[in-house]
């Protein structure tokens, strides 16, 4: 199924400028892997080496954060819209 | 160059002084990679802490939504550093991922805030003018008091501050306005 992907601005120079993509996929993790295989310039900003969540990222289905569901197991519905926000914290 | 409405300086200075004893923090709104702050969208620091800042991720969303309905991005974020110099830590700098963002700096340490912006990229820090028209504030020039204090901890705990009593000005020139 289809989702609108809202992009964090700085990832938006690796998909032509886009502030949204439409990707397919079942889950979260299925959305962003073919996302990244689609636009590999934001390889590494999103999920991990190891495949997981990237810690400097917050991903959203509507109106939850993912962390809080399934993580990347997490289903999306058609029409969902997934949102990608940096994590925004110091010290 | 950074260029803060007044009302919006006075509502982020105004917001980190409610936030005290903890760092408080925001949202810059406007045209992403521009200078020009259109909307200023204070937020909670989820940390709840005198040493570190969270932006709840929730009010990220909800900030980025109301950004979107504005015809604008979140250009750049703000907090507050209670102790410290405005002079993003190593702790912000680690975290900065927007190389286009402005990281916007409150210093509480002196009995004036100091603000002042930063861009961070690949972990190299550079200050930027800050313009507030109206204001004329001493240290946005981006020219002086450059970098925190060498002789100073970057944390020195939420303990009072005892200052350098041999050189009391050091390390922060203040906003008269």
């Amino acid at each position: 199924m289809a989702v609108d992907v809202r992009l964090p601005t700085v990832l938006r120079g690796h998909a032509g400028g886009a502030s949204v993509v439409q990707v397919d996929g079942a889950t979260i993790g299925e959305v962003l892997s073919k996302m990244l295989a689609e636009y590999p310039g934001m390889s590494g900003q999103v999920l991990t080496e190891d495949g997981s969540l990237h810690k400097f990222v917050n991903v959203y289905v509507d109106d939850d954060d993912v962390r809080y569901l399934q993580g990347l197991d997490t289903p999306v519905h058609d029409g969902a819209e997934v949102s990608i926000l940096p994590a925004v914290a110091g010290g | 160059m950074l260029r803060l409405p007044r009302p919006l300086y006075m509502e982020m200075v105004a917001h980190c002084l409610e936030g005290l004893p903890d760092e408080a923090c925001g949202l810059l709104v406007g045209s992403y990679g521009g200078d020009e702050v259109a909307h200023l969208f204070v937020t909670p620091n989820a940390a709840g802490s005198a040493m570190v800042y969270e932006i709840d991720p929730k009010e990220m969303l909800r900030v980025d939504r109301e950004a979107r309905a504005l015809g604008a991005d979140i250009m750049g974020v703000f907090h507050s550093h209670t102790h410290t110099d405005a002079y993003p830590s190593p702790t912000d700098v680690a975290q900065a991922t927007d190389p286009a963002w402005h990281y916007v700096l409150v210093s509480l340490r002196d009995t004036h805030p100091v603000v002042r912006s930063y861009l961070i990229r690949d972990g190299h820090v550079s200050e930027e003018q800050v313009q507030v028209p109206g204001l004329e504030v001493p240290g946005l020039d981006g020219h002086t008091d450059l970098g925190p204090d060498p002789d100073r901890p970057a944390h020195p705990g939420p303990g009072p501050d005892p200052g350098d009593p041999e050189n009391p000005g050091a390390g922060g020139l203040q906003a008269t306005g």
